[in-house]
Order: structure tokens, then C-alpha cells, then sequence
């Protein structure tokens, strides 16, 4: 039997109602309402201009057979998966290093972490005379070395590898921080008790290190990949998607489909289908998660 | 033959580290000397970093060239009115999650968390049609409103409050405290780790957002620096030389606090990874 509230319940209550009351109205209107209206949209034609006319699944069936969605996935599927995994390795690098007694500790952390302050457009824009064809610095050492000029951002070969690596100079001192939290929970009991054992420096790594950290490991790498899934900005200006779409990605291709071509409906399906692939790697690493990692 | 070992670690250890400062340190260098280099230097040769003279005056034609400093006034205005407004909001819902108790408490932060997952593009296109039927499209406040009611802010604080003994506020209780009381004058002053960093989150985000203003904001004068960045380079003939130098004024103000609060930007992000 459920009691009606007392005096002290109903003024909880009230204060709750209170605290709540500016975050949520603005959360209900500008997040939770445009998710459903998002789900509402894709099922209708839309150019904006006239009135929305409902299309059924004809924004899902074009989506299927369209290649540029397929191309802009796939080049977004790339970057993410080059992306992540040299940003966690190089950052877990600099972490280990970092966590020992160091002379210029705290001068190469705050180096390192330098780019993270920076937008991605000012990186772009930073790092565009560097990939220059006839003059840039890149190619300076290409050839100093020997080698053959490279067209860094011109060739479709090139262009999605020049991009990631921008990406992941970026984003390294983000993951070294976490990196470096995530070791500093470690005791330092375990290394002593492996040195008694005789234990190498891979051993300890290996052995103590890489499961202990794995926590860390894991929450940096499902941030990393909804992040870079919605790759738009360094794109947007190092490349413009070119050439020829080798590095248009989805987000860049869901803007184009709403606010050059107008199609309201169609970019709603496609900011859809980028939720759906965002949400099922996500379920897929919690679920690879309970193997390897430590609780 | 152990120490050995560890000369030749700690030298390759060094090496590793210069080498990984030089590759994050050039490309800045590199766009602080040429944005020192006439527009004559720069065509000729982009690749020399190095201009004959110093050219600091195109600091200042970055402001004749582009209204560079209304720029910097919008980003300012937008980056302060979020922060403030995340942190306040933010902070009061989640007290309210974490100690007050509400029938469908449980229900509405499973809310919260759903969208946690939900990409920002997702709402982007809603929020456009929804600012454009409302006359709020090509306004500043649109770009706050969008920063302000993050489901994230309200999490990240709700992990943190939780974890703050309850015996502190039941002692305030004994002492006739209300609810505003005890919010305001136990819970935020325990909470300044957590609240330093969803400030410094949510700071490197609007200051850095490029996408939600590239759809919202259309007139010149209300344009954020990020945006008038990318158009600059986007002009038919790009100089080089003054896009570089507002480039660098633009990373300026940031590099500034960063220098300063170094401390708390560091820890601000490692406590993200912990309580996240």
C-alpha cells in the first residue's frame, strides 16, 4: 500500500522540482525532444522550404543503395580505426615514460598536451604549409632522405593517412593524461613484488601493468571512438573532403545532405544510421570488455 | 650488466622524449615564423619558416584584414555564458539526482545517460528547424543555449556528489540548514575538483565548436573565431602569412589560461577519465 506523501516528502519533493527545473527544460527541449524529432524526420521529405511530406522507409532505402553514405562510412570507419588505436599505443608509451622520476617531467607533459588546447580548425590550418606538394616542410624531409615528393593532401592514396595523422598528433596528450591518471591508481606494491621475482620490464609491463590499466584503457578507447566517429572539423578544413571524397566522412556528408542539398529528412535518416554504428561498437566493447577488462 | 641495461634504457627513454617534443613542437613553431613573414616571403616559399625581417605588423593586419576582434568578443561572450550556465544548472540538477529524492528519479537519469551515446549531430538538425521556427537562427544565444544543457555536465557531477559523505549534510540538517544552504555551502565547496573540470571541459569545447556555429550563425559580425579561421582560409587567394597570425592570436587566449592554470586543465581532464 503506497502512503500519501508526509510534510517532509512533499517539501523534497518540491526542492528537487526546483533544482532540477532549468537543466531540465533546457535538456527536454534541446536534446531528449530533438532525438525523437531526429527519429520523427527521416521518415519525411523535407526541403525546408515547402511542407514536409511523409516518405515511409524511402530515406532508409535510398540510404542502402547510396554510395556516398558507404563511401563516407567507410572513410570514417578508416579513420577511426587507424586513428584509435596509434593514438592509445604512442599515448601509453609517453604515460609509461612519464610515470617514472624524469628531469623536464612537467615541461614534456605540458608540451605534449599543447595541441589538445587548440581547435581543429587551427590545427588544420597549422598543419596545411607543413603538407605543401612543392615546399613543405614533410616534403623537405622526404627528399633530404632520398625520397620522391609526396602529394600529402592531393592524392587519394595520401589524403585519409595525412588526415590521420594530424588527428592523432592532436589527440595524444588528451590520452597521456588519462594514461597517466590511470597509472598513478597503481600500487606500487605489485612491481616490487614482481622485482623479488626476478620479473624484466616487459615481464612487469605485460603482466602488471597492461591488465591494471585496463580499465583506463577501455573507457579511453570507447570516448575515442564516438569521437572520432564524428570526425567534421580537421576534415572539413585540411581536405574539404577531397580529393575526389577519399576523405569525406559521414558527419561531413550528413551536413552536406542538410544544409547545402536541404534534405532535412534524408540527413535525419543518416545522423540516424551514425548513431546506430556509434551505439553498436559501443555495445560490442562492453561486451568484448568483461575479457580483458580487470575489474 | 644491469646497469648497463638501464644507461642504454634511460638514453633511448631521452631520445623518444626529444624526438616526441619536436614533432609536437615544430608545426607550432613553424606557423609562429610564418605568421612573421610578408605575403612577398611567403608565396615565394612556405616551406623556410624563417622571414628575413620579423613582420609583426601583420598581427595588426589581422584586424584590418578580418573583423578579427568581434570574433574574439563572440567566442569570449559564448565560452563564458556556457560555462557559467553548465556549471550552474548542471551543478543544481545533479544535486537533486544524488540527494534528493523524487518519485521517477531513477526513470529520468536513465534519460540523461541514454543520450549520453546520442552524437550531437543527431540533435543538430532538430535544433536548426526548431531556432529557425523560433527567430533564434544568426543569434549568439542560439550557440549558448546548444552548449549549455549537456547531459554530461549533470553526470560527471552526480558521480562526484555521491561520492561526499552524507554525514556532512546530516550534521547541516541538525543545524537547520535548508536545501540551498546546504547545496551552496557544503556540497559546491567540496566539489571543486569536479566543477574545475566540467569548467575546463566545457571551456576547450564551445572556445574550439565549429559545427554548431558553421550551421547557426550566417552574419559576418557574429561570427566565432573558429569560424572566421576557416573562412579566411577559404578565400580565393589565401595569405598565408595573416591566416597564420590569427591562427596564433586565436590559440592565444587559451595558451595563456593554460599556462597559468596548467595544474588544474591536467588534472581537471585525468579526474574526466576516472569519474567518467
Amino acid at each position: 500500500m503506497r502512503l500519501p506523501p508526509t510534510r517532509t516528502q512533499k517539501k523534497e519533493r518540491f526542492a528537487a522540482f526546483v533544482f532540477l527545473l532549468p537543466n531540465l527544460l533546457g535538456f527536454l527541449l534541446l536534446t531528449a525532444f530533438p532525438v525523437v524529432a531526429s527519429f520523427g524526420l527521416s521518415f519525411f521529405d523535407w526541403k525546408l522550404l515547402d511542407r514536409p511530406s511523409f516518405a515511409g522507409l524511402a530515406n532508409f532505402r535510398e540510404l542502402l543503395s547510396d554510395s556516398l553514405f558507404w563511401k563516407s562510412t567507410l572513410n570514417t570507419a578508416v579513420f577511426v580505426f587507424a586513428k584509435v588505436p596509434l593514438t592509445i599505443v604512442i599515448a601509453l608509451f609517453l604515460a609509461l615514460v612519464l610515470n617514472r622520476k624524469l628531469i623536464g617531467r612537467n615541461l614534456f607533459r605540458t608540451i605534449v598536451f599543447l595541441p589538445v588546447i587548440c581547435s581543429a580548425v587551427s590545427v588544420a590550418l597549422i598543419w596545411q604549409p607543413l603538407f605543401d606538394q612543392s615546399s613543405g616542410l614533410l616534403n623537405a624531409i622526404v627528399r633530404y632522405f632520398g625520397g620522391k615528393a609526396v602529394p600529402w593532401l592531393s592524392s587519394t592514396k595520401w589524403a585519409m593517412a595525412s588526415v590521420i595523422g594530424v588527428a592523432v598528433w592532436k589527440e595524444i596528450g588528451y590520452a597521456m593524461v588519462i594514461f597517466l591518471a590511470g597509472l598513478q591508481g597503481i600500487s606500487r606494491t605489485y612491481y616490487e613484488a614482481a622485482e623479488v621475482d626476478g620479473a624484466n620490464v616487459l615481464q612487469e609491463f605485460l603482466h602488471i601493468t597492461v591488465p591494471l590499466i585496463s580499465p583506463t584503457t577501455f573507457f579511453v578507447l570507447v570516448t575515442s571512438v564516438i569521437a572520432a566517429f564524428q570526425v567534421f572539423d580537421l576534415t572539413t578544413v585540411l581536405t574539404q573532403g577531397g580529393p575526389g571524397n577519399a576523405t569525406n566522412t559521414l558527419v561531413m556528408y550528413i551536413f552536406q545532405s542538410a544544409f547545402r542539398n536541404f534534405r532535412m529528412g534524408y540527413a535525419s535518416a543518416l545522423s540516424l544510421a551514425l548513431f546506430l554504428i556509434v551505439l553498436a561498437l559501443t555495445l560490442a566493447q562492453n561486451r568484448s570488455s568483461k575479457g580483458w577488462v580487470q575489474e | 650488466m644491469r646497469d648497463q641495461y638501464r644507461i642504454t634504457g634511460a638514453l633511448a627513454v631521452g631520445l623518444a622524449i626529444v624526438l616526441v617534443s619536436a614533432v609536437i613542437l615544430v608545426p607550432l613553431a613553424w606557423a609562429g615564423g610564418l605568421s612573421l613573414k610578408s605575403y612577398a616571403e611567403v608565396i615565394k616559399d612556405v616551406s623556410n619558416p624563417f622571414p628575413k625581417v620579423p613582420r609583426f605588423q601583420n598581427y595588426a593586419d589581422v584586424f584590418k584584414a578580418i573583423p578579427f576582434f568581434s570574433y574574439f568578443l563572440n567566442t569570449v561572450y559564448i565560452a563564458a555564458a556556457c560555462c557559467a550556465g553548465t556549471l550552474l544548472t548542471s551543478s543544481m540538477a545533479a544535486y537533486a539526482f544524488a540527494r534528493l529524492k523524487f518519485p521517477g528519479r531513477d526513470a529520468l537519469f536513465l534519460v540523461y545517460l541514454a543520450t549520453l551515446m546520442v552524437p550531437r549531430q543527431v540533435t543538430l538538425i532538430p535544433n536548426f528547424i526548431l531556432f529557425r521556427m523560433t527567430g533564434l537562427i544568426d543569434t549568439r544565444l542560439s550557440l549558448v543555449l546548444t552548449g549549455v544543457f549537456t547531459a554530461y555536465g549533470t553526470f560527471l557531477l552526480r558521480q562526484f556528489f555521491l561520492g561526499i559523505p552524507k554525514e556532512l549534510e546530516e550534521a547541516a540538517i541538525v543545524d537547520g540548514y535548508g536545501y540551498s544552504r546546504r547545496f551552496a555551502s557544503i556540497i559546491l565547496p567540496l566539489a571543486k575538483p569536479a566543477l574545475t573540470t566540467l569548467f575546463i571541459i566545457t571551456l576547450l569545447a564551445i572556445w574550439n565548436e565549429y559545427l554548431y556555429a558553421l550551421v547557426f550563425i550566417n552574419s559576418d559580425r557574429l561570427r566565432t573565431l573558429t569560424l572566421g579561421l576557416a573562412i579566411m582560409r577559404g578565400d580565393f587567394d589565401v595569405q598565408w602569412n595573416l591566416v597564420m597570425a590569427a591562427t596564433v592570436l586565436a590559440i592565444l587566449p587559451l595558451l595563456a589560461v593554460y599556462v597559468f592554470l596548467q595544474r588544474f586543465f591536467i588534472e581537471g581532464i585525468a579526474l574526466s577519465g576516472i569519474k567518467g
